[in-house]
């Protein structure tokens, strides 16, 4: 089942001769993307605290929404009327939506796989909705994302069995169903999501198949869940090592730092995650050398910023000492560590773009593992392996 | 600080400009106006880029020692004051005692102290340790310590007598410590009225306090809630003409239209901007309009909200004795017959805050669900040139903390610009157009007792 055209082009502006690292620019409808990218994520239309213009000031290109969230509330219809999602939230930039997949794992109590789709009980009035590849492709044109997501088949990480192969299957089914589905293919490019768990064999019939089909880039889902870290990169680079070189490569739901240099050395291009932006509402401010807990007593008097190297304009106007006091008054503490944590993430990104495109994205890689960790033997193992497997020995 | 006047008319208000204000005298402010409320020196919700969204922001910030008593230890290690500790600039710094927008509990004043409520609990004042705290915050001007807790209806003839003698108590003794600090060179005091709602102590605590050498005077125990409006119309009254003409008259915990109108008249010329982020935080929009341009084409352009009956989340008691009769908040006069009992001291809580006004319209109701027009037609505000009620709507239901962010850069924007419209009718004689505009056309308007 071939796809039809698409609108999105990956310009590869350079690769990495050590690693399996790229830079590329990512052509998409509403403005171009450099990657390595981080998405940050606004669930239900808005990213916590922070207007369209503050984001656009920090230099996102593009952000996330979640069409399981705006699909129940406001609901497809009123979006479309508003002319879709970048109406809605005023977004000029472009948007990713997720398909609602994710949320058959996150919310699994209330919710049941069949062929048909995914149904959940709604949280808001114990209605039972059906979700399926058609309803979520059709919610997802409604809301006019330039990229949208397959309804997938999820499995939680940690589970095994034939569940996994099951689901593995029935993702490739449903991507046909949610390429025959998509009446905007010129102005939408659908990705495909990998499944198959941590089974090698399974990860590579579904790139085997999924791979036949002709979608726009690739998604490696179902990881980031709490498996473990060693199986974790071995299927991410097992991934990229199958998918085409010209399309775009997205690990969905990976966000911390040294997961992000990884596995861009491992071949990804995007990434997306909630973390960086909830981690900054319980004052957690995200910096080089890990994070610092601003609300902790020992900032009380600490009157330097939070990074004196940052340039956001958190760091470029107030101190620990201020955050750490007006935390206690009002909501705007959150909102100055959210954009801290979003300036973070996204420095850290163009370094590591740059650094590929000057051709030193090995010494970049160990310059940050040494910021980041005391000492070597701080080195999380499996980033250590991942990084030996890829010609980056870490001493 | 210099008061210049350029209109005034009693029982009409003053009109003029609040000149040499800060340290290097290079601020001022137009009176009638208010100061720019925050929370510990950011206005809610919003960060610099956010709020340098807005313009003709008021050249005064107001911070209350609410927010700031529990970081003294913090700011005398920082040394350099409380403006460089907040990142503010190029601004007056003025600290009030209390936080207009938040009613603390009561009972807890003694001769020698006041009590503030920080995020900890309980802080008890003397005047060495407030003195001692406007010593490191460095504001540019202070209200002197008081004792106000007078505002509950019920309140004894004694208690408000001792009310007046301790505030006298307490700005005696600050400004010996003021004029005996270094520090404070430069920085001006407020003395605060007290009087509960006795004419006689109003009066007597206003001559007294005018015997002192303060720059001003701020007004407090009035605040909404605290009596119904003709009362404090006639304090305010009685309290002016003992009050020196030239010297600004600050009324402390008074934010809504109607009320500031009216407060106006009586003759005040400084209010706290607390209403708008009270709005806010109901999810409500201020929609009120107040042009009294001639020109029809420009009348249009504000136009006045939808007149909400506000029926939100069912109905709140005021405290008896409270009658409104401006047509603004519609069903309370059946609400006040309905209670008849007497209240007990700490018992009321005249600052029902969350109660919402017919000034605003409340966002989260349905029929804003489909609504794509701006809050209010032809605010410039980054809320209404950016967004539309349908999305405010959507942030409101699920939660969002982006809905703060927008509401308050409208509220507040709408608010000043009322403020603007108001200092404009006054020079213009228009303030009858004003008032009807504000009050709603064919809105209820008592006679004051005069």
């Amino acid at each position: 089942l071939a796809g039809r055209c698409s609108r999105v082009t990956l310009r590869l502006v350079a690769e990495c001769s050590v690693t399996k690292a790229r830079a590329c620019d990512l052509i998409l409808p509403h403005c171009a993307v450099s990657t390595p990218v981080f998405m940050p994520v606004g669930t239900q239309g808005t990213l916590k605290g922070i207007t369209v213009d503050q984001l656009e000031g920090l230099g996102c290109q593009i952000c996330l929404g979640n069409t399981y969230h705006l699909g129940m509330r406001p609901g497809p219809d009123l979006i479309e009327k508003a002319n879709g999602l970048h109406g809605f939230m005023n977004w000029k930039r472009n948007l990713l939506t997720d398909s609602g997949g994710f949320q058959m794992v996150s919310l699994v109590e209330l919710s049941e796989v069949t062929e048909e789709g995914v149904k959940f009980k709604s949280p808001y009035d114990g209605e039972e909705i059906l979700l399926s590849p058609e309803k979520s492709i059709s919610i997802q044109n409604s809301l006019g994302s330039d990229i949208m997501m397959q309804l997938d088949d999820v499995v939680s990480s940690t589970v095994t069995g034939p569940r996994v192969e099951e689901a593995m299957h029935r993702s490739i089914r449903w991507l046909d169903r949610c390429i025959a589905a998509n009446k905007n293919p010129d102005k939408q490019n659908l990705f495909a999501i990998i499944q198959g768990g941590l089974n090698a064999e399974l990860r590579k019939v579904c790139l085997e198949e999924m791979t036949q089909r002709d979608v726009p880039g690739f998604a490696i889902g179902g990881l980031s869940g709490g498996e473990e870290k060693d199986d974790f990169w071995r299927m991410v680079t097992l991934s990229t090592d199958h998918l085409p070189r010209e399309k775009p490569r997205y690990l969905m739901g990976v966000g911390y730092a040294v997961d992000l240099v990884v596995c861009v050395a491992l071949g990804c291009d995007m990434f997306d995650c909630v973390f960086p932006t909830r981690t900054a509402r319980f004052g957690s401010a995200l910096v080089p050398w890990g994070s610092l807990q601003v609300k902790q007593k020992q900032y009380a008097k600490d009157f330097q910023p939070i990074d004196p190297e940052c340039q956001c304009p958190t760091c470029r106007q107030h101190s620990r000492a201020y955050l750490h006091a007006l935390f206690k008054s009002d909501t705007a503490a959150m909102h100055h560590i959210t954009i801290h944590n979003i300036a973070y993430q996204l420095t850290l990104m163009c370094s590591v773009r740059q650094s590929i495109v000057d051709g030193c994205f090995p010494e970049f890689i160990r310059t940050f593992m040494k910021r980041m960790f005391p000492s070597r033997d701080q080195y999380p193992g499996w980033a250590v392996d991942a990084l030996a497997s890829v010609n980056v020995p870490l001493e | 600080m210099k008061l210049e006047l350029s209109r005034v008319v009693q029982g009409r208000g003053r009109l003029g400009v609040l000149k040499e204000l800060g340290k290097t005298g290079q601020h001022s402010l137009e009176v009638p106006g208010c100061l720019l409320h925050t929370h510990l020196g950011a206005v809610p919700h919003l960060t610099r880029d956010t709020l340098h969204t807005l313009s003709n922001l008021p050249s005064v910030t107001q911070v209350t020692l609410s927010n700031i008593a529990e970081h003294q230890e913090v700011l005398e290690e920082f040394k350099d004051g409380f403006r460089r500790f907040a990142g503010l600039h190029n601004t007056v710094l003025y600290c009030s005692l209390h936080d207009p927008a938040t009613p603390c509990p009561t009972g807890y004043n003694t001769t020698k102290t006041v009590s503030v409520w920080g995020s900890g609990g309980r802080i008890e004042l003397t005047v060495a340790k407030f003195m001692a705290l406007q010593k490191t915050v460095q504001p540019d001007w202070y209200q002197s310590m008081a004792d106000g807790e007078t505002w509950q209806s019920g309140t004894s003839r004694k208690r408000v007598r001792k009310s007046v003698d301790r505030t006298l108590a307490h700005l005696d003794e600050c400004l010996l410590v003021h004029q005996n600090s270094q520090e404070l060179e430069g920085v001006e005091v407020f003395g605060v009225v007290e009087g509960g709602d006795i004419l006689e102590e109003r009066v007597r605590s206003g001559r007294e306090t005018a015997k002192r050498p303060v720059a001003g005077f701020c007004l407090d125990g009035l605040q909404t809630g605290s009596m119904d409006q003709a009362l404090r119309t006639q304090l305010i009254t009685a309290v002016t003409k003992e009050l020196p003409e030239d010297k600004p008259r600050l009324l402390q915990g008074v934010g809504r239209p109607d009320e500031v109108l009216a407060c106006v008249e009586a003759g005040v010329d400084l209010f706290e901007s607390f209403f708008p982020f009270q709005a806010t935080e109901r999810g409500c929009a201020l929609c009120f309009g107040f042009d009294v341009s001639s020109d029809p084409e420009l009348a249009a352009g504000v136009k006045f909200g939808t007149r909400q009956h506000p029926v939100s989340g069912g109905v709140r008691r005021l405290c008896a004795g409270s009658l409104v009769e401006f047509s603004g908040v519609v069903e309370l006069a059946e609400e006040k017959t309905a209670s008849g009992e007497t209240r007990q001291n700490g018992d009321s809580n005249p600052a029902d805050q969350s109660r919402m006004t017919s000034f605003e319209i409340d966002l989260k109701d349905k029929r804003h669900r489909d609504d794509f027009r701006p809050l209010v037609e032809g605010c410039g505000c980054y809320c209404c040139v950016n967004h539309q009620r349908a999305y405010l709507h959507h942030l409101l239901v699920t939660n969002e903390l982006l809905a703060g962010v927008l509401l308050m850069i409208h509220n507040t924007a709408h608010y000043h610009a009322f403020f603007r419209a108001l200092r404009e009718a006054l020079a213009n004689d228009k303030l009858d157009v004003l008032k009807r505009r504000v009050l709603g056309e064919g809105g209820g308007q008592t006679e004051r007792n005069e």
